[in-house]
């Protein structure tokens, strides 16, 4: 659906990250963890393009006083990266944006007998929030967040206050342990004793990792993927990923918006 | 009063000028969530071929101030898959759908329009022989007239369907092309298609696209798309369906008057998908507001 959503707050959470909360028909409160919305940060030209954003959270704020209205509201953590986004980290209470959404393919939540593991790097994080609130209701759910510094690293809380598990690693060592998110993913894994299935979202790097460890173990997982899109309908076909039998001789495009954006990871192809 | 909006395009009966331009509107169904395509005058189809493609490696796309870039490299379903499973929607709406096809030879073109042709809910053909995100293996049928005439002789040849050319901008002399399509047998003109551009990422630097160059599109580019319909309008006799930038019905109405009489939305769609449907809505009210009975007075009215 297409709206004009209100913005109800808007705060920078850590540096260079924002995390926006704006109005949201009733209907949007359907939205599945891993969708998408598409925001026009202004009415100009330039930025010409809407920009795509995960869904964090969606929830209906209850007014303190007695009568008035409750009003459906959904949340993006979106990192300031070019002009759109330094635009939206402008914005301010009560200011409009037109918003496309909830778009795309979100995750499949899978059985309850398995322990869910998320693995979330830097803005990745951002739909992988309201899926861990879905999957702590039937499972036991543990979180791999990773960043290049502890700034990268985000709403941790946020997930301890849900129940989960939350194990953190960062480059350069200032928050958690030093290293990369996967290896801690990989000692979990070695401890497993019953059923997994693992949730990613992040650069594609780490996914290109945790995709190889879980084909190497068997594990399944859903990889959430990023793209540039120009219209998140499935019309402009810019966004499109490689799927697993794509070779110059065999083409084999996914698109991200329309087919994604959450994947299984064995659909795609990977770096061996 | 209610004003006329209906016009005539070469003989495909439109209930408005606002059609949407091939490669921004899928096969028609992506968009009838957000526009109603009972609304809207006709819509093109992304660009057909014998077989399916895949398009061109990542990244396709990149904004750039006032406009975007793109390298899709026309992936398309294919013709079986087209009727198979793209028509059976076309079915369920009254207004008008043309297929907008392409090929890599002379025949491929030819053999394209026979099969265009067959299917009844195909209302017209667009040829499009100004992709410029494809090499043709040395041939570049939209740049040059002979070559352009020979594409729209065979597909002439094969089919009774309205035939409509989508002209190049990237060309020397846009009227040349546009009465070698007239005297082969093109029934309207669309355009223009976009323009070959490029963007450059100066820290990697590399090309932002994967493909390097790209074709531009977007409000930068009316001024020249208003040009070039303006002059091809003077050149030929055929009916003109003005295409470059359009994101608002002011933008539409220039075009008309600058001599098309019909337009088509492109890359506003991807920004508003139900942008054709408000042109068209915004273009009736400036009729009311400027006492205009019938938008047909408009065409090519532009006092020089």
């Amino acid at each position: 659906m297409q709206f004009t959503s209100m913005i109800l707050s808007n705060a920078e959470v850590s540096p260079g990250y924002w995390r926006m909360r704006m109005t949201a028909p009733q209907e949007f409160s359907a939205a599945e963890p891993g969708q998408f919305v598409m925001v026009r940060v202004n009415g100009a030209i330039d930025p010409l393009l809407r920009r795509p954003f995960g869904i964090f959270d969606v929830g209906v704020h209850t007014p303190a006083q007695s009568g008035a209205i409750s009003q459906p509201y959904f949340e993006m953590l979106y990192r300031v990266v070019g002009k759109g986004t330094a635009m939206l980290a402008t914005l301010h209470e009560t200011d409009l944006l037109d918003v496309l959404g909830p778009l795309g393919d979100g995750f499949n939540l899978g059985s309850p007998d398995e322990e869910k593991l998320i693995v979330g790097g830097g803005v990745g994080l951002a739909p992988l929030y309201l899926l861990a609130r879905e999957l702590v209701k039937n499972a036991p759910v543990r979180l791999f967040a990773g960043g290049k510094t502890r700034d990268d690293v985000l709403c941790i809380t946020e997930f301890e206050r849900l129940g989960v598990e939350c194990y953190t690693a960062t480059e350069d060592g200032s928050l958690g342990e030093q290293g990369l998110v996967t290896e801690a993913l990989i000692r979990r894994l070695d401890a497993l004793t019953g059923k997994a299935s693992i949730y990613a979202c992040g650069p594609h790097g780490m996914l290109n990792a945790v995709a190889t460890i879980a084909a190497a173990r068997s594990i399944p997982c859903q990889v959430s993927l990023e793209g540039y899109m120009a219209c998140g309908v499935g019309a402009c076909l810019g966004c499109v990923a490689p799927g697993s039998g794509h070779s110059a001789e065999t083409p084999d495009f996914r698109c991200v918006c329309t087919e994604g954006p959450v994947f299984e990871a064995g659909e795609l192809k990977w770096r061996e | 009063m209610k004003p006329e909006m209906s016009v005539n395009l070469a003989g495909i009966e439109l209930r408005n000028p606002v059609m949407t331009a091939s490669g921004t509107f899928g096969y028609g169904q992506e968009f009838a969530e957000y526009c109603d395509l009972e609304s809207i005058g006709a819509f093109v189809t992304k660009g057909l071929s014998l077989k399916p493609r895949a398009g061109n490696p990542t990244p396709r796309i990149v904004e750039t101030p006032g406009g975007m870039l793109n390298a899709i490299g026309l992936q398309n379903v294919g013709i079986e898959a087209f009727i198979a499973k793209k028509v059976p929607f076309l079915r369920t709406v009254s207004t008008p759908a043309i297929a907008n096809f392409f090929g890599s030879t002379v025949d491929e073109y030819a053999e394209m329009a026979r099969r265009l042709d067959e299917i009844p809910e195909v209302a017209g053909l667009e040829v499009n022989i100004s992709c410029p995100n494809v090499k043709q293996g040395g041939i570049v049928f939209g740049t040059d007239p002979n070559c352009a005439a020979s594409v729209v002789c065979a597909c002439r040849a094969v089919t009774n369907k309205p035939l409509i050319v989508k002209l190049s901008p990237n060309v020397t002399d846009v009227t040349a092309m546009a009465r070698a399509c007239e005297d082969a047998g093109a029934d309207a003109l669309s355009l223009i298609n976009t323009l070959t551009g490029m963007a450059i990422d100066l820290n990697r630097r590399r090309p932002v696209l994967a493909n390097i160059t790209g074709g531009f599109s977007g409000p930068a580019i009316k001024p020249i798309a208003l040009r070039m319909v303006w002059q091809v309008a003077k050149a030929v006799k055929l009916p003109i369906i003005g295409i470059g930038g359009i994101m608002n019905a002011t933008d539409a109405l220039e075009f008309i008057l600058a001599g098309a009489t019909a337009i088509q939305v492109g890359t506003a769609s991807f920004i508003n998908p139900g942008a054709a449907q408000q042109i068209a809505a915004d273009m009736e009210a400036w009729l009311v507001a400027n006492g205009v009975a019938d938008i047909k007075e408009l065409i090519g009215a532009l006092e020089t």
